[in-house]
């Protein structure tokens, strides 16, 4: 690529600005019969080469922030910078060192190959003919599509062309990358392909940052740095993954599987002191008719498991399995956002707190 | 240098900063790109063949007949056939280009063309300059399929000035194609409506089959505006030469200055709406639709 030499800015020099920068942002779509906040006060730093989640139900907001970042969509009220670049009045910039890339995404013309289309993104991103080609038949690989790469985009499958998408916004080696729901209706398989590629193609250059959103809770457990966690257009929290799931571990959760517990055990547990509720756990996985009986212990601080143990042994109960169980992402979206994903109407009903039908 | 390490820049700001060279550079690139598929996947639907050649074709063989019934000036012959060699590109102006970006919405592609460093400018004049090809292979057969079959004689003297009229018309009218482009993305639906209800009437009035001066005020009205009909006007008197009955109002060299016109103006309107939209769209949140 023709990019000019620039002088390397000296380790003196002003602070590199955030990846992100968003001031007061706030959208509102004006529709009937009532305008739609579809972002309210949003404040959120992004460091460069940070790997950043946003995490929300649906409606939470996700894809407008995205579409703000990405300069397609201008915030109503407030700012936002992509690496010091206003996205209202520097969108030139702006759209000079990121790319984005959307779940169930369509884009291109089916009459072409894989490698044809991608060839035709790399020109409207500005490589050269040949560093084109080039750059596409490294991704068609990279992406694992070497044997569809001459297959019509309009046979491809979804799999293959959520990964021939992802290969688009990598043609131009962005500073960041926006993702919106990049897994969207991919297998375990492929999305695991997908999330491999992205994670290797960022950690190969310093400085590079995506931004995610994403329905999955392990995903965003398992590639980012820091997650937003979003409902209703308002950030609730945001945190390491580790942060936030001790945010909701007040006490300590243990799971214990006994191979017997008489009527009446569970209530003489629950009376022992420190422990502060004894629950009947579900089948863990296992086989429906098992022989065991699992409680869910929860415990003021870990020390009293060892009266609960003694308790045990008295009731002649033996224990076959044991676990403290950590808090998921899922628990602090739950607590935070007052339900599962699933379910947005048992938000209504129940309101904050209420029941945890988690997916 | 690995698969995830291409572009190699120092840092972002260095990454943003594009020397005119390189924005110049680009936006060629993006021309090229866009019209890649035009052209390319032009050949790989057999059915083109049928709907692009052999449907002009008969078309312009029935007003061949009626002249013929008619016993008109063998020229008039001969304006037949070059009228359905022009019509191709007309054909894929109003059908192809104006409802192009509108089609680009919806497909998702648009929002990506806006998010990339390129001006949708590029996009439109690949798109154009693919429909050219697509619509000049069309051109050149009916008109050479025609011209032999119907004993067509062309008198041509001032060949630079007739080849000139020729792009001064294929850039007027894609101007025109660009122009709509941006006006049907902003009416949608109704703007198809539109053109379905203007095709025949501009068929008419651009004399895509007779001399357009036969019909007076009317036919001034349609030099003034509609690229083909200037554009047509010019080429018949240039290929017509010494016909004993007058064939355009203007002389061709006036007509060719309107055409230079026309095509400043299109393509200023085209640029001027692009930005408008543009920004109207990203405040209004109406750059992509909505499907997740
Ligand atoms: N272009 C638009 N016009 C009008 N309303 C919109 C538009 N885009 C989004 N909205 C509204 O804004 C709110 C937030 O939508 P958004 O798409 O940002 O949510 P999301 O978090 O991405 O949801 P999902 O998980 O379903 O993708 C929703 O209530 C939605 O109906
Ligand atoms: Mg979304």
């Amino acid at each position: 690529m023709a990019i000019p030499a620039t002088p390397t800015p000296s380790p003196t020099g002003p602070p590199a600005p955030p990846a992100i920068e968003a001031r007061g942002l706030r959208r509102i779509y004006k529709v009937k019969p009532t305008p739609v906040v579809a972002l309210e006060h949003v404040d959120l730093e992004v460091a460069p080469g940070e790997f950043f989640g946003l995490l929300g139900p649906n409606d939470a907001g996700k894809t407008t922030l995205i579409k703000i970042l990405t300069t397609l969509l201008l915030p109503s009220e407030g700012t936002a910078r992509i690496f010091g670049f206003d996205v209202s009045r520097e969108e030139t910039q702006i759209r000079r060192i990121m790319n984005m890339v959307a779940g169930g995404e369509q884009s291109g013309y089916g009459i072409l190959t894989v490698r044809e289309q991608l060839w035709m993104f790399s020109q409207f991103y500005g490589l050269s003919r040949s560093d084109g080609w080039r750059r596409v038949d490294e991704l068609v690989d990279a992406v694992g599509m070497g044997a569809e790469r001459e297959q019509r985009v309009s046979t491809l499958s979804t799999g293959q062309r959520q990964k021939m998408n992802i290969a688009r916004g990598l043609l131009n080696d962005p500073w960041i990358l926006f993702l919106d729901e990049p897994t969207l209706g991919l297998d375990v398989a492929a999305a695991r392909q997908v999330r491999e590629l992205v994670s290797a193609w960022k950690a190969a250059v310093l400085g590079r940052t995506v931004l995610l959103t994403t329905h999955y809770m392990a995903e965003a457990d398992e590639l980012c740095d820091r997650i937003a966690i979003v409902d209703h257009g308002r950030i609730l929290a945001i945190g390491t993954p580790e942060e936030l799931k001790r945010r909701v571990q007040r006490e300590s959760i243990f799971r214990v599987e006994l191979d017997h517990l008489d009527a009446g055990g569970a209530a003489a547990l629950a009376l022992l002191p420190g422990v502060l509720s004894v629950a009947p756990a579900a089948a863990d996985g296992g086989p429906v008719d098992r022989q065991t009986v699992g409680l869910n212990l929860a415990l003021a601080q870990d020390g009293i498991l060892a009266s609960v143990v003694g308790a045990l042994g008295d009731l002649g109960s033996h224990i076959v399995a044991l676990r403290k169980s950590e808090p998921s992402l899922e628990d602090v979206f739950v607590e935070l956002v007052g339900r599962g994903f699933d379910d947005p109407d048992a938000a209504e009903a129940s309101g904050p707190g209420g029941t945890a039908g988690a997916a | 240098m690995s698969v995830y390490e291409f572009r190699r820049t120092v840092s972002p700001q260095a990454a943003a900063a594009w020397t005119p060279r390189q924005v110049l550079l680009t936006n060629l690139r993006a021309v090229g790109g866009r019209a890649y598929p035009r052209v390319h996947g032009l050949f790989r639907e057999k059915s083109w063949v049928f709907f692009e050649v052999l449907l002009p074709f008969l078309s312009t063989s029935t007003f061949v007949f009626v002249y013929r019934a008619l016993r008109a000036p063998p020229e008039y012959i001969g304006f037949v056939v070059l009228g359905g060699a022009m019509t191709a590109f007309w054909l894929n102006v109003i059908w192809m280009m104006a409802s192009q970006l509108w089609w680009e919405k919806s497909q998702g592609n648009l929002e990506l063309y806006f998010a990339a460093p390129m001006s949708i400018m590029s996009v439109l004049f690949g798109m154009a300059l693919g429909g050219m090809v697509m619509s000049s292979t069309r051109a050149v057969i009916v008109l050479a399929v025609a011209s032999l079959l119907y004993e067509v004689r062309f008198a041509i003297d001032q060949w630079l000035l007739l080849l000139a009229v020729f792009f001064l018309t294929l850039a007027a009218l894609y101007g025109l194609g660009m122009m709509l482009a941006s006006l049907f993305l902003v009416w949608g639906r109704e703007a198809f409506q539109m053109s379905q209800l203007f095709t025949e009437p501009v068929y008419f009035v651009s004399g895509l089959n007779f001399p357009v001066a036969r019909l007076g005020l009317l036919g001034a009205l349609a030099l003034a505006t509609i690229p083909l009909a200037v554009g047509l006007d010019a080429m018949r008197q240039l290929a017509f030469i010494g016909a004993n009955f007058p064939i355009g109002t203007p002389p061709p060299e006036v007509e060719a200055l309107i055409l230079v016109v026309m095509t400043v103006v299109f393509l200023v309107a085209a640029r001027w709406m692009l930005r408008t939209l543009e920004r109207r769209a990203r405040r209004e949140g109406r750059l992509s639709v909505r499907w997740q």
